[in-house]
């Protein structure tokens, strides 16, 4: 088969119409106003531009959607996706790739160059042009932590309006979808920027009420701690929050409905990826080989901060800056932080959708996914049930896990997809040509062999 | 230890390839002229429509061959000379057997109409059909697909995909018409045709007609309209693949004859899958079956009955699914176009006209005998259960909704489906 070598964005065969490229070029408007502020070209009436961008970002792609996906009948809308360099991990893939990369390696350790002014500085560049609406919000000139905080909503919010009308046709994908958009609009942005408004005087510690630990990976450091404590009652409330939440609610839903509640419902790393990282899910490697580096790599990290905390909490608990006489910071916190917090769950995490797919951080690196997955594959009623013999090996399942994995390996068996990593997107059922596939709370075992019907029956092989 | 060569790494064989290997230390070849691996032959419109690449078609992955101590052989059968057990490839190699699998597949129908051979005239039914067909259809401003079946919504789908123009004709009335009730049929009618897909029903090919560079340029129907075209896809059905094997001693007549044990009339010969045609179809199956999950049936039995003990083909309760588009489609038990005799038939239809539901049973005892499901997806064990244990419909409707497989928070139109059933009865 001769490979499709179009460098177009759109789909290579059909072209796309004058509505949708109003839709496109909108939002592209909207995107070279930010480009214009990053490279730090001398703009001014930076509110009415960043309202400009904005409202053309969240226009255009809704334009770009309806026309695209409310004009044919509704169903799955996959044609193509192999055909485009961008979403085929092609040239424009790459290219977006290093474009998002270069964000994040800026917004991690060169905030200068992203206009944020040194010591009290007037902000210059694309953090000045979010200078008004951090005013607005929270009376506080923009950090780069509030752009990127309100690009990512936006992006969320955007792009899962166009998710929504993709799967138009499907009430799990939309009601997934807006719970997902409201989490990421209110629990992890404006609750939190609102509250940081209010709450100027004491230090900072998260507001986001599900960005609990071990994401968070800050939550039992001594500044961290001593702000929660020191914060008065709101304080103390995200102290017995963040502690309450990872202990009790998160093993209990998980056993009753999989770690799907977090990762592809709430979480702001999964809402992302779910919304602006669904053109690249297909990109995730379903090789066994894949797997392998899965499991090793999340449970290293998932010990890796476990021992962190242990030493951070024994740093707070003692007041000891060293442990064994190894610097709590530059030796755990600091590493733990640098490796895994910026440089995989940020540059690579993100930075990497459209080379590894849009999971990368969530199924390679996140301990919270790990430690749900845990929860899910030993102890849950959450599994994906296959139907009987209706399989026919096709591989759109598979080729859709953002996860990576190889879900018509379990479903052409006959058997229940019960992994780890499974965050419950709920794509493998929607892409299936023959509804075999069911995200599932059950009160029954888990069927974990496969079926064989050679005897006129559906029957469990051992 | 015996040599087992399987000819066909589709479904059927590699079935019995992995089951044999399971049970037994045999060695095992399997030979394919059409790819070195096996990839599900179900996804080669995704491949098309750029849903998937062709690897991720292929269910497992290259190093499992080696590591189960499975030989592949891509290469070609010529001839096979079942007196000395020997292969003959294409090339002239040849290679020997103690026990053969005929698992050949199939090759889609041509009935003789002038200007099939054509450039631009083809079937899909291998990877080299797909190939073909890619470059088949660049450039065309319209294509016309010939015959009314599953494939030929496919294939309509894939053009569709590449924003062509599709012209189908339909020889029966109605789309599927000889397998589907009219109220199903007319369904997918009205749903071709929101897919802007010019259906013609009724209609028949009668000739293709050459540009004068063998090429085609139009095709004329039955009716005597001409449709110009440069692209025609033929899709009347497909048929077993063993035009080698017709002039040898085994006994053949569309497929390959074989006993309930996929026994040919030659020992130590089996065959199985499409290219198989059983002498004593079990209960009212058609001898031949052209479907993924009964090739998979035969390819594990046959490991059965080459290992362990013989055992009957025995695939159960009917069952089977498609997709339309984008309605999916699943039957449990037999629906027959046309009810039998002693049984009548319920159905209920969304206003959306894209679910429906049929049960049909027997008049007398309200035994349900077959289920149709459009656009609501139902679970294979418990309707295949119910029709086995002779359920009455008033039961099965009651309890309709504990089948029911659609996504969480999907409607669910039980209630008002007994609420119609109730109404009616009454």
């Amino acid at each position: 088969m001769t490979e499709e070598k179009s460098l177009s964005i759109a789909n290579p065969h059909s072209g796309i119409d004058i509505i949708q490229k109003i839709g496109v070029a909108l939002a592209a408007i909207g995107t070279i106003v930010l480009l214009i502020a990053w490279a730090d070209i001398k703009i001014s009436h930076h509110g009415a531009l960043l309202a400009l961008s904005i409202t053309s970002i969240l226009l255009g792609s809704i334009i770009y959607g309806v026309r695209t996906y409310l004009t044919v009948p509704e169903g799955i809308k996959n044609n193509n996706v192999w055909h485009s360099s961008f979403t085929n991990g092609g040239v424009l893939g790459w290219l977006a790739g290093i474009i998002l990369t270069g964000f994040y390696i800026e917004l991690y350790w060169f905030p200068s160059l992203l206009g944020l002014g040194a010591d009290g500085a007037k902000n210059t560049g694309i953090v000045a042009l979010f200078d008004p609406l951090s005013q607005f919000i929270k009376g506080q000139p923009a950090s780069q932590w509030f752009v990127y905080g309100t690009i990512y909503t936006l992006l969320i919010l955007a792009l899962g309006i166009k998710f929504m009308l993709k799967y138009r046709h499907n009430r799990y994908q939309l009601i997934r979808t807006i719970v997902v958009i409201i989490s990421q609009l209110f629990l992890a942005y404006l609750i939190p920027e609102i509250l940081e408004g209010l709450n100027t005087k004491g230090g900072y510690f998260a507001k986001d009420l599900k960005y609990m630990w071990p994401l968070n990976y800050y939550f039992f450091e001594s500044w961290h701690l001593n702000n929660m404590v020191d914060g008065g009652n709101l304080g103390k409330f995200y102290l017995v929050w963040g502690i309450f939440s990872f202990m009790i609610a998160t093993p209990v839903i998980t056993y009753f409905v999989g770690k799907r509640w977090y990762c592809s419902w709430v979480c702001g790393c999964g809402g992302l990826a779910e919304t602006a990282g669904d053109p690249f899910r297909q990109l995730s490697s379903k090789k066994v080989y894949a797997w392998n580096i899965e499991r090793w790599l999340i449970h290293s990290i998932m010990i890796f901060i476990f021992i962190v905390t242990c030493v951070v909490l024994y740093g707070y608990f003692t007041g000891s800056d060293t442990f064994l006489g190894l610097s709590i910071y530059s030796h755990f916190s600091k590493p733990y932080g640098f490796l895994i917090g910026s440089m995989f769950s940020g540059v690579i995490g993100v930075g990497f959708y459209p080379m590894l797919g849009n999971r990368v951080w969530c199924r390679f690196g996140c301990p919270l996914a790990g430690y749900m997955g845990l929860v899910q594959r030993f102890k849950s009623k959450f599994r994906i049930t296959t139907n009987g013999g209706q399989c026919i090996s096709c591989g759109n399942c598979s080729t859709y896990c953002e996860q990576g994995i190889d879900v018509r390996w379990y479903a052409q068996r006959g058997q229940d997809i019960v992994r780890a990593s499974c965050v419950g997107c709920g794509i493998c059922s929607a892409v299936c040509p023959r509804g075999v596939l069911k995200l599932e709370n059950g009160d029954t075992e888990r069927r974990d062999q496969p079926i064989s019907m050679i005897n006129g029956k559906i029957e469990l092989t051992n | 230890m015996a040599h087992i060569v399987i000819i066909g790494n589709g479904i059927s064989g590699v079935t019995a390839a992995r089951h044999i290997r399971k049970m037994s230390n045999h060695e095992i070849t399997i030979i394919s002229g059409e790819t070195k691996h096996f990839f599900s032959r179900t996804a080669l419109m995704y491949i098309y429509m750029g849903h998937m690449k062709y690897e991720h078609t292929k269910p497992y992955e290259d190093w499992f061959w080696k590591k189960n101590r499975i030989n592949l052989a891509h290469n070609h059968v010529k001839t096979v000379d079942f007196k000395t057990k020997t292969l003959k490839y294409l090339n002239g190699d040849t290679l020997q057997y103690d026990k053969l699998i005929l698992a050949v597949g199939s090759k889609p129908n041509k009935f003789g109409w002038p200007g099939q051979d054509l450039d631009g005239v083809q079937g899909l039914y291998s990877y080299q059909d797909l190939e073909l067909m890619e470059m088949n259809t660049k450039g065309v401003q319209r294509a016309v697909i010939v015959g009314g079946g599953l494939i030929g919504i496919e294939m309509a789908e894939m053009l569709l995909s590449r924003k062509i123009p599709v012209t189908f004709l339909v020889r029966e009335s109605s789309f599927w018409n000889n397998v589907l009730s009219p109220e199903e049929s007319e369904m997918i009618n009205r749903h071709i045709r929101e897919h802007h897909i010019d259906l013609r029903l009724e209609t028949e090919l009668k000739e293709i007609i050459d540009d004068g560079s063998g090429k085609v340029e139009k095709i004329i129907t039955n009716t005597g309209e001409e449709i110009v075209c440069q692209f025609v896809g033929l899709t009347a059905g497909v048929s077993p693949n063993i035009n080698f094997l017709k002039k040898s001693e085994l006994e053949t007549d569309r497929g390959i004859l074989i006993n309930e044990h996929f026994e040919t009339n030659i020992p130590d010969v089996y065959a199985i899958g499409d290219c198989a045609q059983h002498k004593n179809p079990p209960g009212e199956r058609r001898p031949l079956e052209q479907v993924w999950y009964t090739g998979k049936i035969m390819g594990e039995t046959l490991a059965h009955c080459i290992c362990k003990n013989k055992k009957a083909y025995n695939p159960g309760t009917w069952f089977n699914s498609a997709k339309f588009l984008d309605i999916e489609y699943q039957t449990y038990g037999w629906v027959y176009a046309e009810p039998k005799e002693d049984e009548e038939s319920f159905f209920w239809e969304h206003q959306d006209g894209k679910k429906l539901i049929r049960i049909n049973y027997k008049k007398e005892s309200k035994e349900v005998t077959g289920m149709n499901f459009f656009g609501v997806r139902y679970r294979h064990e418990t309707c295949v259960q119910w029709i086995e244990n002779k359920q009455t419909v008033d039961y099965v409707l009651e309890h309709l909704k504990e089948a029911n497989f659609d996504p969480e928070f999907y409607k669910k139109y039980e209630k008002e489906i007994l609420v119609k059933y109730q109404e009616l009865a009454s």
